[in-house]
């Protein structure tokens, strides 16, 4: 009854799982309660602390201390849990004394048993400023997760100018993008190597081999468009929870560069690794804009897009177009997925959890239109962080979306689309 | 192995409270996407908008569970009038992405620490807001059959539910032979062709829109009812897949293809799931192969390959017919 059992799915994945589990998952009557209280330097309580907790078999949760500084929350499964703090969200003046040290592990053995409350150490630490820097800095953050946006919504947008597809499972491609690089990285590579080696991958298998095994042949047969887009849901869902079942459900760090102090400039903050990743961010997508508008298979790209069939008329090899649209898209995804590992650590459902995003972000810039999706990425990006001056945390993912649907209400076709697509 | 088990969930699975949840939010994406091809990608949002009416109204403020049915209906009327509104007038995957959007914000609203004293947080509400409901259970004693067990307030459950999936189907089979629904078929088929007739199309886009969603509402009755406690990630966009795996596995665009659908999935679906955390237990699959907890994620593995499977080679399901669905959104 109380065997151990040690999950991990062949031999050369052994190093990546290391999740505890107890034999019987089926006893849900009974649970645990993991808790903790947040503290300041002096003992006082601190509310409104953001924590976020995982656990085995894809458990998550989003936690806030509670006014006496209390959080809890209740397990069915044995397991390992993790439970990470938000630092950002702790009061003016406060700062966690290991800094590095965002995540703690709770191991409960056996559901029913008590488990050890979780403490994070806090000491004094830099007063922060009112309003207007915190705005400075958020307009920072939102440039961030406006370039990762985008680098999705470039390769969705341009997917679906030229085959039409509107697909869901392109969100499969970021947390590709991420897990593949964090499967190289815990394999003894630098986490720079492993990441271009992921982009490979993302290219070969994510990009080329997916384009002519499943959707080439969908195109040939004459699937609908609908039925494409159906088929995208069930390979989306397939393919997240092929990720799970391989890599586990919890939340993981790049081993290199996990704990890395700030810069400091001026009102900003802001980490090596982010200014780093957010430089090559820019020059994919300046690339990719440059290919659209001067190559000349950027320029058939278009051409497909516009006239699918006049493109071909014209001697342009339509199927090699679409080819090469699915690699770019699939690499531009791929590195969305390391950048957003690098912020923010990997996990199975990072990708699906910014597809929303993702399509807010194109549908405001006008579906199909490569340049508005960019537009509309920074747009939503910037709106999701600067949204959290006036609404919670917890709520700017909801602010996005109401946002996307009042665009609709008033100008359908985008800020950058043309009125005759949307009919 | 214990086979007596295995079949006895899948069989309480395949006729019970899960399959007629499934049932009830099939039909009505059965009358969006099967007969009128609205792509409503956020049917969980209508089953969190009646479960959540129920509940918030009964525990919080302390109304009767019929007044809170009613005000259920009348919130998925709201809801179906404020996503038809911007999208209905646009191309058919402007409504996808609006209703899945839709029905995330739903579910994010409902588990944000912010309304934990209206809605519960991620824990959502417990209580006992079926009291009024039970208390007119006719059935004295429950049911036990060698591979059927209910307790009196399940058995009631299971009976009225399936007498609900009753009514419905039949509402559509008479609103399909109507006008109203040749109408809506044409729709389908060829929208311009219908408004070249003179007819409104985004009026009768509309009023499916609801309809579907009041069913999707009942499955949220049931739902939160049968369970007595409602929880904000029960009615994710996972939901929303499932109900589109049960559908075009029975067969979009027929009467009974939802209610076929719902047995049949839950049946394979918990059959499947059982026997191989039956073979995990008693180690016929290796631990690295297969563990405890990785059984559970299978489900969504083989929900997302047969949504697959059947879009390419079966779009029309078990009984479908293929000349009756000609899916394409590229006009």
């Amino acid at each position: 009854m109380r065997k151990l059992a040690r999950a991990c799915v062949a031999g050369l994945l052994l190093a990546l799982t290391s999740t505890f589990s107890i034999g019987s998952a089926q006893a849900a009557e009974e649970v645990s309660v993991i808790s903790g209280v947040m503290q300041g330097p002096m003992g006082e309580p601190m509310a409104g602390v953001e924590l976020s907790a995982t656990g085995p078999d894809g458990f998550t949760a989003d936690l806030t201390s509670a006014v006496d500084g209390s959080w809890s929350f209740e397990i069915s499964i044995a397991g390992e849990y993790f439970v990470t703090i938000d630092p950002t969200t702790l009061p003016s003046g406060v700062a966690l004394t290991e800094p590095d040290k965002l995540t703690k592990q709770v191991i409960v053995f056996m559901i029913g048993s008590p488990t050890p409350t979780v403490k994070f150490l806090t000491g004094d630490g830099p007063e922060r400023d009112p309003m207007w820097q915190t705005a400075m800095q958020l307009t920072l953050d939102g440039i961030i997760l406006g370039i990762t946006i985008s680098l999705a919504a470039v390769g969705l947008s341009l997917i679906f100018g030229t085959t039409g597809l509107t697909n869901f499972a392109h969100g499969e491609l970021i947390t590709l993008g991420g897990l593949t690089t964090f499967f190289f990285n815990k394999m003894g590579l630098h986490v720079v190597l492993a990441a271009i080696i992921s982009l490979a991958i993302c290219a070969l298998i994510g990009g080329y081999a997916q384009d002519k095994l499943l959707w080439k042949p969908l195109r040939r047969r004459g699937t609908g468009l609908i039925a494409m887009l159906v088929v995208s849901i069930g390979f989306g869902l397939l393919v997240r929870y092929v990720f799970l079942y391989i890599f586990g459900g919890d939340k993981e760090q790049f081993l290199q560069y996990a704990g890395q102090a700030g810069w400091q400039f001026g009102p900003f903050s802001l980490t090596p690794k982010a200014l780093v990743g957010l430089s090559i961010g820019v020059l994919l997508i300046g690339l990719t804009t440059a290919w659209l508008l001067k190559s000349k298979l950027g320029k058939a790209s278009r051409a497909v897009a516009d006239n699918p069939a006049l493109a071909a008329a014209s001697g342009i090899d339509v199927e090699r177009v679409i080819n090469v649209v699915w690699i770019l898209g699939a690499v531009l995804a791929g590195y969305a997925g390391v950048m957003m590992g690098l912020n923010q650590g990997v996990q199975f459902i990072m990708g699906s959890d910014t597809l929303l995003l993702i399509f807010a972000a194109v549908t405001l810039g006008g579906l199909g239109t490569a340049f508005g999706a960019i537009v509309g990425s920074m747009i939503v990006g910037l709106f999701i962080q600067l949204s959290t001056l006036i609404i919670p945390t917890e709520l700017k993912y909801v602010g996005a979306l109401a946002v996307l649907i009042i665009i609709l209400l008033v100008r359908p076709q985008g800020i950058m689309g043309r009125k005759e697509r949307i009919g | 192995m214990d086979w007596t088990f295995i079949f006895q969930q899948s069989i309480s699975s395949a006729v019970g409270v899960n399959a007629i949840i499934f049932a009830l939010a099939a039909i009505g994406l059965n009358m969006h996407f099967g007969y009128t091809g609205l792509l409503n990608f956020g049917q969980a949002g209508f089953l969190a908008v009646g479960a959540y009416t129920v509940a918030v109204l009964v525990v919080n403020f302390d109304v009767s569970v019929w007044i809170a049915f009613l005000a259920g209906i009348f919130a998925a009327i709201l809801l179906a009038l404020l996503l038809g509104v911007p999208t209905l007038r646009l191309r058919a995957d402007y409504l996808a992405i609006v209703t899945i959007a839709t029905a995330e914000i739903i579910r994010q609203v409902a588990r944000s620490v912010t309304l934990r004293e209206y809605f519960g947080g991620s824990d959502g509400i417990t209580g006992k807001f079926g009291a009024d409901f039970f208390a007119i259970n006719p059935f004295p004693a429950g049911l036990d059959l060698p591979l059927l067990r209910y307790t009196p307030n399940d058995l009631w459950v299971v009976v009225v539910g399936w007498g609900l999936v009753v009514i419905f189907v039949f509402f559509t089979y008479l609103m399909m032979r109507s006008p109203w629904g040749r109408v809506i078929k044409a729709i389908r088929e060829d929208e311009e062709a219908v408004r070249s007739l003179g007819k409104n199309v985004y009026l009768y886009k509309m009023q499916s829109l609801v309809l579907g969603g009041v069913v999707g509402a009942f499955a949220g009755f049931v739902y939160a009812i049968s369970r007595q406690s409602v929880q904000p990630d029960n009615y994710s966009t996972a939901l929303t897949f499932f109900a589109y795996a049960v559908l075009i596995l029975g067969g979009a665009a027929r009467v009974l293809g939802p209610v076929v659908g719902a047995v049949i999935f839950w049946f394979l679906l918990v059959f499947i799931e059982q026997t191989l955390r039956g073979l995990v237990n008693i180690d016929k699959i290796p631990d690295w192969l297969m563990n405890q907890n990785q059984v559970g994620q299978v489900r969504f593995m083989l929900v997302g390959l047969g949504l697959m499977l059947l879009m390419i080679y079966r779009p029309q399901g078990i009984f479908g017919d293929k000349k009756e669905l000609a899916l394409d959104a590229r006009a």
